[in-house]
Order: structure tokens, then C-alpha cells, then sequence
């Protein structure tokens, strides 16, 4: 089957979600390029947007409508060319909402998963759980008039373990975006055993037209992308137990999501990154991964504790960051929650006391966002690590010990297969994690 | 024209030309609107000339609020600046990007008809309540409407593209592109000196490399064009007084404090028709030739020039039209500083379109507000030396792709 013909109808489970919306949105705009395309003008596209909440399916066109008008605005010039035939199109409105129409009226948001049965291809979004996982793809297996392929966003759980408990016959390939799909350029392509050479090249043509960045990993449990941040979460977990024997929680939490920060030129705190993914979804992400490791137990009873407490993290559908291990105002971290007295401390109260704790920055420290998108990123990092590397602060120490625990994360992801090599495993963390420089590096001394 | 009795300008004034570029500017917050820049504008020049009470008649230059700002029936504002102009002789006219010149031009021709001694003129426009690819729509008005189908989606940068790419086939793309590099950082350079430009908190230490690394991208935009090329999408306002003599006595105003028209033309282009060549602006070599020869100097005996630099080629293809470089050597009279604020003939001194601003209405009054500075001594840090021997400036407004110009040659009163 044609490329083409293959996306003629495809379904997004969990469509209404924070991945699952991005990928109906990059799929909804990828077939409707495809219709615009003059050997396809005959054909009829179609895409499921199913999802199990009626409320949210009803904000998802929202989000459809105005990311797909961003999308349009930004390709006008092309859609100029592309609707040249259409006289009653003139203004670039016009031909905006033309455009804006024709991938809204592909999408076909529903609560019934019985659409998917007449669907090539499954777009697999849902829960991160795998017996429900299993549940829902082999039920669309058996029911389907198609022999569909599926594609799973799983962060975490083995594809050939899904293909071969839902009985899928290699149909099956891992396609992990990263979040939110729309904007993340980092693709993670897990094959399982059974994986066709069809579907993977299919699924290479798929993401080449989304213009993502594709690194394959090896089908272990977490990938490259959770297999680096899980471990190093724990680790800024393991360092605040730590250092709280000295500092107290609140304060060694601060000082650690502090070091991850700006010691470590990243853009956002370790702490602040497990609250935008979730806390309940880093708890469940160790808790499908652990299981598959040898020698390691990927487990955190301060995650557990949070969420038994109800502080969760996460986003709202606004994409507004909800509180978690930090509380936000206008997207900034304002206070720290103290687990013990389950309350939130203004971090104003105590930052001055533990920034003098954990003393200067390096002199030439630069804020990530000054460094990333720097044309003299190289020479800047160099100059920041060289200072690093010589200083013996509290806050120094915490920091080289902490990429000294990333660069090990990295190679032993590399050592365990789950990478191919360090390139792999420094691509996720650059383009799917935003950091300024890999794992493996050679700043450290 | 020479006008056959003394007219006189006096008591400029400019709003800050708001958009991209301004530290202020946020386009997601809500902004002034049409009545605060009219107003801020208007009242400027009232102020400078004891109030309303002394204003015969009100001109608005504006081209497209109707679309902007869903607004139209513009000579109603006029009292809104200040009841004083209440119940009084309005009017407001519409030449696209030429309109503020317009609006001077019909002043004027008020003037030397008798029927007011001092007119007030505001040209403005508030655009930022489209985004670009929108507004792109909406300016493309400028242009035949029957064209627009065919035309690009940003579709006046896209006229001048196809001037500029065939510039660069007869004349050499390379040394074009040096001389609109160097368009763009005098642009900048100059727009640090005013205030009031809307590039006036531009940083850049290298503005002209910064323009000629950045190859035009004609997936993304045009294709011979970069984004620096082009003049700014701007809110804003401009206003000045028109007086007879009679006028400026009324005020209490000395003649050397307004700058005088010696002459004035405006010309139009057929709008339905191509340009025969698209790498000369003919109406404003017509415009600016007549006025010239009018008054029999050449553009060599001119001190300054306000010239509008909608993109960077069309100044230079402007300072071709007027004989300051024969053709295809624009660019290089360009590239060797010559109308750098330093140079032989200091062109747009607060930065022009690409650098002050571009609020399409009042284009063509900020101009003669620019003139009327530098020739009475008004410009603050943007002041330039008027030679004793070259005591004029001209104001050079162009509506559309070199369809509605009007042009103004100025001496100090």
C-alpha cells in the first residue's frame, strides 16, 4: 500500500490528551498536505480522534483550530501556490481558513473505539498501563477489518511486550514523541523483535514528513529519553535526601533543582522538569521500567508520598503548569513543598541563606537560554566548565557530581544496548530535553 | 509647483512609532488605539500653536483604518484632538502608503486657495492589530485588487522582490546587496537618535553584516528580500501645522522657526498598469524631476531627503530616479557613505521607513515633521549640519509600487 493510501484513515487513541492531541494535530496536517496534492484530490482522508472523556474532545478542536491556524500562517506562502486553482481564494485569510477547514474536517473526534476498526493505522496515545495497553490494542486487532499497524507513544514499556501480549504480529513499532509534539523536533523509533521492514520504513517516511529528528533506540524499557531522566531524577531525589540532614528538606530540595538549573546550564530544574512531565507519570514510568532492570531499583518514596498527598504536578489542558514539588506563579517557581508539614514555603524566605551555603556561581556562568541558542555555545560552555572544574564551593562539588552521575547514566546506557552509541544518547537529551550539551561530553574533568 | 503665494510649516510632532523593536511593544496586551495616536498627534501641534482656537481646517491623512481598525468617517476625530475643531471644515484623504503626503498636498492646496491660513494635518495609522501575514492582506491594497490573486501572500514585499531581483539581474546581485546592507545600518544608525523611532533600542554592533548575512529565503518569505529590507509594520502618528503668512502671524511664530514650501508636486500612476521598468520608479522620477526643475536646482543642491525607503531597493532606486547616481550605481553611491548622516547628502536622519517606523497614513507628514527639524535645528542627537549653500530638503512619499507620490522641496523661513 501507497504512503498515501496508507494514511487515508487513521485513529489517535487518547486523541484528547497532552501527547495525544499533538500527534492528531501533526497527522490531521500531514494528511491534509497529502489531500491537497493533485494525484489525491479524488481521495477522502479520514482521522479518529478517539478519546474516552467527551469534555475533553470538545476542547481538543479548539486546540486543533488555533495550532493549525499557527501551522497555516507560518506556510502561506505555499498554500498560495497549493490552492492557485481556487479563484474565490484570494487573501491570505481566505486561504488560511480554507486550509484550517480542510484539516478540521478530517478529524473525527468520537468516544467510540470501535472506529479504529477501520483504521490502517493506529495511533496508540493512551495511559501509560500496560494491561490496559494490551487490552485495547488486541481488542482493535481482532475486531479490525484491516490488519492495521499500530503506533505506540509508550515512554517506557518494551514494544515486542506489547506486540506479543496484544498478539499483533510484529505490526507494532514504538513512536515516541516528545512534549508537546507539535513544537518537540525529537523522535525516539523503537522496533519491536517481530517489527516489519515495511512499518519501519513507513514510519520513517511518517516522521521525515513531520520533519522530526528520529533517533532509534533498542527496545528496553524506558528508551534513551526516560531511561536518562528517570535515573537522573532519582539521583536529584537521592542528593536532597541527602544534603537534607543538613539543610532540611524544603532548603536541600531548593539547593538541588537550583544546581540542576544553573550549575548545570539546563533549561529548567530537575525538580521543575518532573513537575511539567508529572509526578504520577514519572512514579508510574519507574514502576513499568524497574521490572526490566537488572541490579537497580528504580523506586522513590518521596514520588509516592507526593502522590498519596494529592501534589501531582502536571499541566492544566491550558498548558499552565499545575504544582508539584514546586508551586508556580506565571510559570516562575515561587515556594517549595514541605512534605513533612504538607504545606508550600515561599522560597524568597530562605534563598539568600542557601545560595551563601552553596556559594558563587562560576564566574562566567551564563543562563541556559543565553547559552543554548548561542552561536558560541562551544566556546561558552568551555569557558563555564573550566571555571566549574577548579572551584570547590559546596554548590561546585554538588554540580560536578551530579554530571559525573549524567555522563554514567549515559554510557551505561550505551554499555546496556539500549543506545546505539553516545551520539544517540546526546541527540535525546539535546533536542528531546533541551540541554545545552550530551551526557557524554568532555567539559568534565 | 511653485506655489504663488508663501505657504509655511511649523509645529511637527510625533508619536513614538510603535511596534517590533520597541522594548514597550507587546502584541499580546492591548494597545492605543486610532484615538490616542490622532489625539497625541494632534494636540502636539496645537500646543506648538495656541490651541484650536487659531486651526481654519483639519486634514487626516490615513490609508487603510477601515481594515485595520474597522474604522472609517476619519475627519470625525478631528474634534475629538480638541473641541475647538468642532463644527469646522474636515476632511480626511486616502493615497495608500502616500496618504500622509496627501494630506500635506491638500493642506496646502488650502491654503493657497484662501479658504483656511492655518490647516492642521495628522497622518497615521495603527497596524499592529494584524499579524503580519494579515496585514500583509490589508496593505495589499496599495496594489490593483485584480492583481492580488496572482500576487505573493506578502504581497508588496513581493512587488519589490521582483524590483530588486531585477535590479540584481542587470546590475550585479553582490554589490546590491552591499549597498541595501548598508541602506539598513544607516537606517539603524540613525534611528538610535530619535526617540521616537521605532528602532531606537536597537543594540545590534553590526547591523550591516547582520543584513548582508541574511540571504533572503523565498520559502519563508521573498525571494529577494530579507526581513531587514523591509520597512517596519508601525503604529503611529504625525501631525504639522500649514500656514499662509498670514497664519504664522496669527501664532506669533517668526518664518525662521517653520520651514517654507518652495515647491511642490504630486503625480500619479496609472494603478491598473505594470511598471514598464521595474528597475526605475518612474512617477517619482517624474515627481521629484518636476519639482527640481520648478525651482531650478538639481537633487546635488539639496542639504537632506526624507525618501521612502519602503525597502531598502526602493531607496535606492529613488536616489537613482532623482539623478543623485545613475542608474545601477545607486547601490554604490550607497555602499560609499554618501548618504550616511556623515555623508555628502544625509538621507532619512531619523531612520527613515526601515528605522523610525513605517504607520503607513502618516509616513508622509513624519516626514516633513523630519525636515522641518533638521532645517530649523529641531532634531536633538539626530541633528545633521545644513551646509549655508545647500539650504533645502525634500520630502519624497510614494503610495502602492510608485503609483501616488507626492514630493516637497522646503527651505528654512
Amino acid at each position: 500500500m501507497k504512503y498515501e493510501d496508507r494514511l487515508q484513515n487513521v485513529t489517535v487513541l487518547g486523541a484528547a490528551g497532552k501527547m495525544g492531541s499533538g500527534i492528531l494535530l501533526l497527522t490531521a496536517v500531514e494528511m491534509a498536505d497529502l489531500s491537497l496534492q493533485p494525484q489525491n484530490k479524488n481521495k477522502t482522508f479520514v482521522l479518529n480522534a478517539m478519546d474516552v472523556s467527551d469534555e475533553a474532545l470538545f476542547g481538543l478542536m479548539g486546540y486543533l483550530r488555533e495550532q493549525v491556524r499557527k501551522i497555516a500562517e507560518k506556510k502561506t506562502v505555499l498554500l498560495r501556490q497549493l490552492y492557485a486553482d481556487r479563484e474565490d481564494l484570494i487573501e491570505n485569510f481566505q486561504i488560511i481558513d480554507e486550509y484550517i477547514f480542510r484539516v478540521l474536517n478530517i478529524v473525527r473526534p468520537t468516544t467510540a473505539v470501535e472506529v479504529a476498526y477501520r483504521s490502517n493505522i493506529i495511533f496508540e496515545a493512551i495511559k501509560e498501563d500496560p494491561a490496559l495497553k494490551h487490552k485495547v490494542l488486541s481488542g482493535i486487532k481482532k475486531n479490525s477489518e484491516k490488519n492495521p499497524w499500530f503506533f505506540t507513544n509508550t515512554s517506557s514499556i518494551p514494544i515486542t511486550e506489547l506486540d506479543e501480549a496484544a498478539e499483533l504480529g510484529g505490526n507494532i513499532i514504538g513512536f515516541h514523541f516528545y512534549n508537546p509534539p507539535a513544537v518537540q523536533k525529537l523522535v525516539e523509533v523503537i522496533r519491536s523483535k517481530h517489527t516489519s521492514d515495511d512499518l519501519f520504513d513507513f514510519a520513517m517516511t511518517y516522521a521525515k514528513n513531520l520533519r522530526k529528528i528520529v533517533v532509534p533506540s533498542n527496545d528496553i524499557a524506558g528508551f534513551i529519553g526516560n531511561g536518562h531522566f528517570m535515573r537522573d531524577a532519582l539521583y536529584g531525589i537521592q542528593q536532597v535526601e541527602k544534603l537534607a540532614t543538613e539543610f532540611g528538606y524544603v532548603k536541600a530540595l531548593y539547593a538541588i533543582n537550583k544546581i540542576t538549573q544553573d550549575y548545570l546550564v539546563r533549561p529548567m530544574g530537575i525538580f521543575q522538569l518532573t513537575d511539567y512531565v508529572g509526578i504520577e507519570v514519572c512514579q508510574y514510568i519507574m514502576a513499568v521500567m524497574n521490572p526490566y532492570l537488572k541490579d537497580e531499583n528504580l523506586h522513590s518514596s518521596i514520588l509516592d508520598k507526593m502522590v498519596e498527598q494529592g501534589v501531582k504536578g502536571g499541566q492544566y489542558s491550558s498548558g499552565a503548569q499545575k504544582d508539584g514539588f514546586l508551586k508556580y506563579e506565571k510559570g516562575r517557581p515561587i515556594a517549595i513543598w514541605d512534605i513533612d508539614n504538607k504545606k508550600y514555603i515561599n522560597i524568597d524566605s530562605f534563598a539568600a541563606e542557601v545560595d551563601a551555603k552553596l556559594g558563587v556561581l562560576p564566574a562566567s556562568y551564563k543562563p541556559w537560554k543565553v547559552v543554548n541558542f548561542n552561536r558560541n555555545k562551544e566556546a561558552l560552555l568551555t569557558a563555564f566548565f573550566e571555571d566549574l572544574n577548579s572551584m570547590k564551593t559546596l554548590g561546585a562539588t554538588l554540580a560536578k557530581d551530579y554530571n559525573k552521575r549524567s555522563n554514567e547514566i549515559g554510557l551505561q546506557l550505551i554499555s546496556s544496548n539500549v543506545a546505539k552509541d553516545n551520539e544517540a544518547v546526546n541527540t535525546v537529551m539535546l533536542t528531546g530535553f533541551y540541554h545545552a550539551y550530551g551526557p557524554i561530553n568532555n567539559y568534565l574533568k | 509647483m511653485i506655489p504663488h503665494k508663501k505657504v509655511y510649516m511649523y509645529g511637527g510632532y510625533n508619536t513614538i512609532s510603535m511596534g517590533t523593536g520597541r522594548k514597550e511593544f507587546n502584541p499580546k496586551a492591548v494597545r492605543s488605539g486610532v484615538e490616542d495616536y490622532i489625539k497625541e498627534a494632534g494636540q502636539g501641534v496645537l500646543k506648538q500653536i495656541g490651541g484650536a482656537k487659531n486651526v481654519d481646517e483639519g486634514v487626516i491623512g490615513n490609508f487603510m483604518a477601515a481594515r485595520f481598525n474597522n474604522q472609517a468617517n476619519l475627519p470625525g476625530f478631528l474634534p475629538m484632538i480638541d473641541e475647538g475643531l468642532s463644527m469646522k471644515y474636515g476632511t480626511s484623504v486616502e493615497g495608500a502608503c502616500g496618504s500622509g503626503g496627501l494630506a500635506l498636498q491638500s493642506g496646502i492646496r488650502n491654503v493657497l486657495a484662501g479658504t483656511s491660513e492655518i490647516t492642521l494635518a495628522v497622518g497615521f495609522e495603527v497596524q499592529n492589530t494584524y499579524k503580519a501575514i494579515y496585514g500583509a492582506d490589508i496593505l495589499a491594497g496599495a496594489g490593483w485588487y485584480q492583481k492580488r490573486k496572482t500576487g505573493h501572500a506578502y504581497f508588496f514585499p513581493g512587488q519589490f522582490s521582483d524590483r530588486a531581483g531585477a535590479y540584481f539581474a542587470k546590475y550585479g546581485k553582490e554589490n546590491a546587496r552591499k549597498g541595501m546592507s548598508r541602506w539598513y545600518a544607516n537606517a539603524i544608525e540613525n534611528s538610535r537618535l530619535d526617540p521616537t523611532a521605532q528602532e531606537y533600542h536597537n543594540t545590534n554592533p553590526d547591523p550591516y553584516n547582520t543584513c548582508l548575512k541574511m540571504e533572503p529565503n523565498g520559502k519563508a518569505f521573498v525571494d529577494n528580500l530579507n526581513y531587514l529590507d523591509c520597512s517596519k509594520v508601525s503604529d503611529g502618528a504625525s501631525g504639522i501645522a500649514i500656514c499662509s503668512e498670514e497664519g504664522l502671524k496669527r501664532i506669533g511664530v517668526a518664518k525662521s522657526e517653520a520651514v517654507e514650501v518652495l515647491s511642490f508636486v504630486h503625480a500619479v500612476r496609472d494603478i491598473t498598469k505594470d511598471p514598464k521598468d521595474l528597475t526605475e520608479l518612474e512617477a517619482i522620477k517624474f515627481a521629484t524631476n518636476k519639482a527640481l526643475n520648478e525651482l531650478g536646482i538639481t537633487a546635488k543642491d539639496l542639504a537632506t531627503i526624507e525618501l521612502h525607503d519602503c525597502f531598502s531597493i526602493a531607496g535606492i532606486l529613488t536616489l537613482e530616479a532623482l539623478g543623485l547616481a545613475e542608474k545601477g550605481k545607486g547601490c554604490d553611491f550607497v555602499s560609499e557613505g554618501n548618504t550616511a548622516r556623515t555623508g555628502f547628502i544625509p538621507v532619512n536622519t531619523t531612520g527613515g521607513l526601515i528605522g523610525w517606523g513605517h504607520p503607513t497614513g502618516g509616513t508622509g507628514v513624519h516626514q516633513s515633521v523630519t525636515i522641518w527639524q533638521q532645517l530649523t535645528g529641531r532634531a536633538g542627537n539626530a541633528q545633521i549640519k545644513i551646509p549655508s549653500d545647500r539650504p533645502y530638503g525634500m520630502t519624497v512619499n510614494m503610495g502602492g509600487d510608485d503609483v501616488t507620490i507626492s514630493v516637497i522641496i522646503f527651505k528654512r523661513g
